[in-house]
């Protein structure tokens, strides 16, 4: 199940754990949203997790977007094996603009 | 997660496709080199095996893959079709349709399949290493090497020799369990994905969207050597959630003109997608935008006929176009023909049908006393088309209880992880219908049932090692109708019942007193006693007592009964019984004294006047009913019903499951159908009574509950051999 940590930091940064899927894209969804909302800065780190699909990506792009209108950052991090593996898959790595292979931990 | 119907479709889908390949092999045994033939069998075990990827069924996929490499080689003449290739894969047709059966049944692999599996494909892939040079210097014969060439007509194309595939997914998908992305993933297995565009564009604003609808959308160039058959069929189970458009390579510019009108975004984004896709050139798009403006004035005329027009496409390609466009619109009526109804309203319209029943025996009994024939052949009529309405109304209600069984797949794949043991789920009649309100109650008696069978009937792996049973437990699922009932048994091949730990049980609870002598049946059925019960029934005992009373109760409360059979160190049998329906019965109606009584028709196996045994009564207790044993019990003495005995009796002989029994009565007065009322609670402790109904001459008639009724004479008849026993002692 996910997981979502809020670590006190500057700026703030928000750690999704395990599922990135249809099965926890509705809970997602708020947390991102209120998460984004309390921000300027938000950075969404993508290193736990396990699975994504097309509902999860979808959520990346909806929050992306959201930030953009909002004028604000958000900056995703530390993409997992199976996140970089979707993003090459869509093409979508050139919309997120974030620095792929520098922030990627080894596996 | 796959829902259901999709797996249906497949299992359904794949066993076409089987039958289609065992036809070709075995015409390919014959007429060796129809290249018609081996595409034929090519094509089935390709999008048997693209679906099965679908569906993550990793065995069929790995087993029609090696399958797949070997027919490829053999159409592309590299080896030849051999009668031992032939034969060979003819095994492997027969395998395939095995693990098919497995998905259709929700099993698991045994042993057994999988090393057939694996020696099948072992053979299959030394098939693989040969060359035809080889083949053919090892069985002296020269193959011969089909070639066909094309001739494409050069105008007018887009330069591309990719495919284009635009999709858009239906906001369904995600909730159907399914990833658009496994969609495309799969694709790979087909050819390589040359570029792939995510379409975003649908996703709305934060808070319109809806997390659990799908907005995404592909383009992709695709670069395959596989037909538009092969590729569409990856599609195949979102084809009605989705917007496919497929285009082979080198299409016309005017079909790259059709797929920017028809597809939801605007033409100036469209374009460029296709050129970043690589489809197009820039070139080619402006001349095609260019087109497409022009053509706006004369938007009346039907996109065929303007394409015929401008020669672009030829009539035959129209019709065709067409034809297929009516398909699917009429593929889309049978849809439509279903429609959900309210239950309240069903559950009306067949109250109203017992009260046209309940009218028209009314109706029919005044006809025959006024003695008028017409009007009593009008009310035959009558009755027989009340009689259809009644039985078309309630199979209105009824529904297959497959998807009740189906639902334990999960259960016993859970519980038996839970639990760490291995059993399987073995599920039959699943095509047994029965009322909706009746499905819909069963469910939570059966789980319990269900989950009290692997928890506790069915032992640990090293026990049952040790009894020289499989590892692996059996659960078996199993419905069918019988005698005016459905019967759903719950069985497990596990270790059975203790009797004496129930009995000890039983006495400790103070169920039964020490000393009581009960049959083996009544000893089992102690466990369904309201204080034999929950947490500190001993392990051992198997807790089945946990519960067992609320399991009973309701199916009680449906009018059905359970009992229990169990051989100690082999398993036991649950068997519930349950009407068919629960609102109307076809009745038998017997008068005594002055009294109607109903017996339901179903149980009724035959009437015999009672006088054929006058003085081979004997003790009053048994008949003999050519040759066999027939208990019988007089309804007059059973009801305590006073006046005069009839000159003739009659025995009407009831079945009830395996028992049979004959209840003398004074008068035969015939069928009769009828709409069941409940006794008041009054009533409740009369085992023998079921209901009662009210004639159409306004009097009431009791309803015999055979099944208690019989419960009641076999009690009295045990309970007069024990006291036979006792004194003989």
């Amino acid at each position: 199940m996910v997981n979502v940590k809020n670590k006190k930091q500057p700026g703030s940064r928000i750690v999704i754990e395990g599922e990135l899927t249809i099965y926890t894209a509705l809970e997602l969804k708020d947390k991102l949203l209120t998460g984004l909302s309390a921000n300027e800065e938000l950075e969404l780190d993508l290193s736990e997790v396990g699975e994504i699909d097309g509902a999860g990506l979808q959520l990346l792009v909806m929050i992306k977007q959201q930030a953009a209108i909002l004028g604000k950052v958000l900056r995703i991090t530390g993409h997992s094996p199976v996140v970089v593996e979707l993003l090459d898959l869509s093409g979508l790595s050139g919309f997120f603009g974030d620095p792929l292979l520098i922030v990627r931990k080894p596996t | 997660m796959i829902p259901d119907e999709y797996l249906q479709t497949f299992v359904v889908e794949c066993r076409e496709l089987l039958e289609q390949m065992e036809e070709a092999l075995l015409s390919v045994e014959q007429a060796a080199e129809d290249p018609e033939i081996i595409n034929a069998i090519f094509r089935a075990a390709h999008t048997i095996k693209g679906s099965a990827g679908m569906f993550g069924i990793d065995p069929i996929v790995a087993f029609t893959h090696a399958a797949e490499s070997v027919l490829d080689r053999v159409r592309s003449g590299e080896i030849v079709m051999s009668p031992e290739l032939a034969a060979l894969f003819i095994a492997a047709h027969d395998h395939l349709s095995v693990l098919i059966n497995l998905v259709a049944e929700g099993s698991e692999s045994n042993s057994d399949i999988d090393s057939n599996g694996k020696s099948l494909i072992a053979q299959l892939e030394t098939y693989l290493g040969e060359t035809v040079a080889e083949q053919a210097e090892s069985s002296g014969e020269v193959p011969s090497v089909h070639q066909s060439k094309l001739e494409r007509e050069q105008s007018d194309m887009v330069g591309t020799d990719h495919w284009h595939i635009s999709l858009r997914f239906g906001p369904e998908v995600f909730r159907n369990g399914m990833d658009p992305f496994s969609f495309v993933r799969c694709l790979s297995s087909l050819g390589s994905i040359v570029q792939l565009v995510t379409l975003i564009d649908a996703i709305p604003a934060a808070e319109q969207m809806d997390p659990e609808t799908c907005y995404l959308g592909f383009e992709i160039s695709f670069s395959s050597d596989a037909d538009k058959l092969a590729i569409e069929s990856i599609f195949n189970f979102v084809r009605s959630d989705c917007l496919i458009r497929i285009l082979p390579p080198h299409s016309k510019a005017s079909e790259y003109q059709r797929l920017i009108r028809e597809l939801p975004e605007q033409e100036m984004r469209l374009g460029e997608i296709l050129i970043k896709c690589g489809t197009l050139t820039q070139e080619e798009l402006e001349n095609i935008l260019y087109l497409q403006s022009e053509r706006k004035d004369e938007q009346q005329q039907l996109i065929g006929e303007v394409l015929v027009e401008q020669q672009l496409v030829s009539q035959p390609v129209v019709e065709a176009a067409l034809e297929k466009q009516k398909q699917v619109k009429e593929n889309k009526k049978t849809e439509a023909s279903l429609i959900r109804v309210d239950a309240e309203k069903l559950d009306d319209l067949i109250n109203l049908v017992g009260e046209l029943i309940i009218a028209g025996a009314g109706t029919n009994l005044i006809a025959r006393r006024a003695k008028m024939a017409d009007l009593i052949e009008s009310t035959a009529i009558l009755s027989r088309l009340v009689e259809e309405v009644r039985d078309s109304a309630l199979a209105l209600r009824m529904v297959p209880i497959g998807g009740t069984f189906n639902r334990f797949q999960r259960v016993v794949h859970d519980v038996s992880k839970e639990l760490g043991k291995e059993i399987d789920l073995v599920i039959s009649g699943a095509d047994t219908e029965l009322d909706k309100t009746v499905v819909e109650k069963i469910g939570d008696p059966l789980t319990h049932l269900v989950r009290n069978a692997m928890d506790h009937g069915i032992e640990p792996a090293e026990l049952r090692i040790a009894r020289g049973k499989p590892v692996k437990g059996t659960l078996k699922l199993n419905a069918y109708h019988a005698a005016g009932s459905i019967v759903i048994e719950v069985s497990d091949d596990g270790g059975g019942l203790n009797k004496e730990k129930i009995l000890s049980k039983a006495i400790e609870r103070g169920l039964i007193t020490a000393g009581t002598s009960l049959s083996d049946k009544e000893i089992y059925n102690l466990i369904f006693e309201p204080g034999f019960s929950t947490a500190e029934a001993v392990s051992n005992l198997s807790g089945r007592g946990v519960g067992m009373d609320v399991v009973r109760r309701n199916i009680q409360a449906l009018r059905g009964s359970i009992d229990l059979d169990s051989v100690e160190g082999q398993g036991s049998t649950i068997r519930i019984r349950l009407p068919l329906t629960l609102a109307i019965i076809d009745g038998f109606m017997v008068g005594v004294g002055n009294a109607a009584y109903v017996i339901p028709l179903d149980m009724v196996v035959e009437c015999v006047e009672l006088r054929a045994w006058v003085g081979d009564g004997g003790d009053g207790q048994y008949l003999n009913l050519r040759g066999e044993v027939l208990p019988y019990r007089r309804l007059r003495d059973h009801f305590e019903v006073e006046g005069d005995t009839a000159q003739r009796e009659n025995v009407v002989v009831v079945r009830y499951g395996e028992h049979k029994a004959g209840l003398v009565v004074d008068k035969l007065m015939g069928e009769f159908q009828t709409v069941i009322k409940p006794l008041g609670k009054l009533f409740k402790g009369e085992k023998s009574i079921g209901g009662f109904t009210i004639l159409g001459s306004g009097e009431v008639a009791l309803i015999v509950d055979v099944p208690g009724l019989m419960a009641q004479v076999e009690h009295e008849r045990v309970e007069n051999e024990m006291a036979l026993a006792a004194t003989s002692k």
